[in-house]
């Protein structure tokens, strides 16, 4: 265990960095903007799809391609979806007379 | 070569998700920031299809299918998301969150398939670890997401099964003992116990989000949100890739904070929320047999719009009822028209007012009303009392009395809308049903209150030509 700590300490590191950065992100944000805001977040973990492609693109059999191919259609549907509707949502807060 | 091109790819688009979070925190830059990101990732995917290289120097392979893949699921997600009604956007995002979750969970079963073919007593127990906490909390937010999104879209009623908290418990330590038999085990049965553990956790989603009522779902997609983004650094870290693990993580910690912002809005903690049976149980569905003094008063159109026409100040108090009979636009033409006629009209923005925190702020700005006209709570209330009439349309948890009025009530101490101070209340409600957290509401018994029954978009379309009528 600790030799696996040690050998990926720097993603240890990246975690609680990324854990004070995302805290103080959110922060201050008005009431209005969390719809849109778990939207955008939602839509950027969509970054799971990485994953779906690596595992994809070593695929060598027939169940892990099924798999992966389904694995790869759900990530895209996250991201694509996710920024999409956010938009959509955006949008409308730009609209005015 | 090509993996450093791909490194500073990945940092570019970290550097998108971080910035694009922060540009969504501000009305003026959220749509930039949300581009940003979606650029930040799109660079991420074609970057990686076409410069990851493996351990041993190999591109990827499968590209045709990893573009078919991409293509199907950028076509339907993106009609998905176009053709979606502004109401039913929280049970989207609920359900995007549900794909994301699902990715997760099968980039661990193939990877613990692929490891099962090699020797898995070679595998270390910490990476096995990390694909086993993948699958664990991708199945939980991928079961959890579709119930959610069952809920909000009316498909999958509010059920308990009885002593659900002691079971839910109870299934969650069955996982986690299994889990460590799987890893620090003698190695035997390790796929058993891995299809195991996945089955319960699908489970599991399932009865978590199950007992909890709909009117916290916004609160659950947010956590099941911050969990996907946990199981998508889970990914990260299996593959030593730094853009997966930023991007996870900065979602699991800002949607945790998140959650527990919107818990704060409503006055509750998040362990309330999720054991808390808010609303799941109460008699929603039933009539309403009247605990209180005083008797409904019911009022016409006609006489409501002379109520509205005569006044100087109205104040309109939009909830979920105007989301539900797409009400939007003709709310916005009655204050058009009172506006006319000298009046002045606000709308006071309740924080958890619909489905979801600015629910309602997304849904007027669709018909065009002006962005400063939306009044958030604290700042509306005190203006409630220099108020000739208030106009609820469609609300009804937030703007009752018995948040502060109650200890015994569900909602006793989540902040309200204080309507009551005004001089004239009109409810425009469809019937006198409760509202989503199951409980009565005192408001429409007093005396200054009278009710316009109806579906909001027939009722205020009366009441618009009324009055015109009245000239």
């Amino acid at each position: 265990m600790l030799t696996f700590i040690t050998q990926h300490i720097e993603m240890f590191y990246l975690i609680i960095l990324m854990i004070f950065v995302g805290i103080e992100l959110i922060g201050h944000v008005p009431s209005v903007l969390h719809t849109p805001l778990m939207s955008g977040a939602n839509a950027i973990h969509g970054v799971v799809i990485i994953g779906s492609i690596i595992v994809m693109g070593q695929a060598e059999h027939i169940a892990s391609l099924i798999l992966g191919f389904l694995a790869v259609v759900l990530g895209t549907l996250n991201v694509v979806g996710g920024f999409v509707v956010t938009d959509r949502m955006l949008e409308m807060f730009k609209k005015k007379k | 070569m090509e993996n450093q091109i791909l490194q500073i790819i990945y940092l570019i688009a970290s550097v998108t998700f971080i910035a694009g979070l922060k540009f969504l925190g501000n009305p003026a830059t959220a749509r930039k920031g949300n581009l940003m990101a979606a650029f930040g990732m799109v660079i991420a995917i074609f970057g990686t299809i076409f410069l990851y290289t493996t351990e041993t120097g190999a591109h990827l392979h499968n590209l045709g299918f990893i573009f078919a893949a991409l293509a199907v699921g950028t076509i339907v997600g993106w009609i998905v998301a176009k053709k979606v009604q502004m109401t039913a956007m929280p049970e989207m995002v609920s359900l995007f969150n549900g794909m994301g979750g699902a990715c997760a969970m099968l980039i661990s079963v193939i990877e613990f398939k692929h490891l099962s073919e090699a020797d898995l007593s070679l595998v270390e127990p910490a990476h096995l670890l990390i694909i086993v906490l993948g699958l664990i909390i991708g199945s939980v937010s991928f079961a959890g997401s579709i119930i959610a999104w069952g809920k909000l879209s009316g498909n999958v009623k509010d059920k308990s099964l009885g002593m659900q908290q002691v079971i839910n418990i109870g299934l969650l330590l069955v996982i986690l003992v299994l889990t460590g038999v799987m890893i620090f085990g003698n190695g035997a049965y390790t796929a058993e116990l891995f299809y195991a553990v996945f089955a319960l956790s699908l489970l599991y989603g399932i009865l978590f989000v199950l007992p909890i009522g709909g009117a916290d779902m916004p609160v659950v997609i947010s956590l099941l949100n911050s969990f996907t983004g946990v199981a998508a650094a889970c990914g990260g870290f299996l593959y030593d890739n730094k853009v997966m693990l930023v991007g996870g993580i900065l979602v699991g910690s800002a949607g945790t904070l998140l959650t527990i912002v919107m818990c704060k809005a409503m006055n509750r903690s998040l362990l309330n929320v999720l054991i808390g049976n808010f609303g799941g149980n109460a008699n929603a569905e039933g009539g309403a047999p009247s605990n209180f003094e005083g008797s409904i008063k019911e009022v016409t159109a006609s006489d409501a719009a002379i109520l509205m026409k005569y006044a100087k100040k109205v104040i309109i108090v939009p909830g979920y009822g105007l989301a539900v009979a797409q009400a939007q636009h003709i709310v916005h033409d009655l204050e058009l028209l009172l506006e006319a006629e000298g009046i002045d009209v606000k709308y006071a923005i309740h924080p958890v007012a619909g489905r979801m925190p600015g629910h309602m702020n997304v849904l007027l700005a669709e018909s065009n009303v002006s962005y400063d006209k939306l009044i958030e709570m604290e700042e509306v209330n005190p203006e409630f009392a220099t108020t000739d009439v208030v106009l609820v349309v469609g609300a009804n948890d937030v703007v009752n009395p018995a948040a502060k009025t109650d200890p015994t009530s569900p909602i006793y101490g989540m902040p309200i809308l204080d309507v009551e101070n005004a001089v004239n209340v009109i409810v425009n409600k469809r019937s006198m049903k409760a509202g989503y957290a199951g409980i009565e509401n005192e408001l429409f018994y007093k005396p200054k209150t009278s009710m316009l029954f109806g579906d909001a978009k027939k009722a205020l379309t009366q009441l618009v030509s009324e009055i015109k009528a009245l000239g």
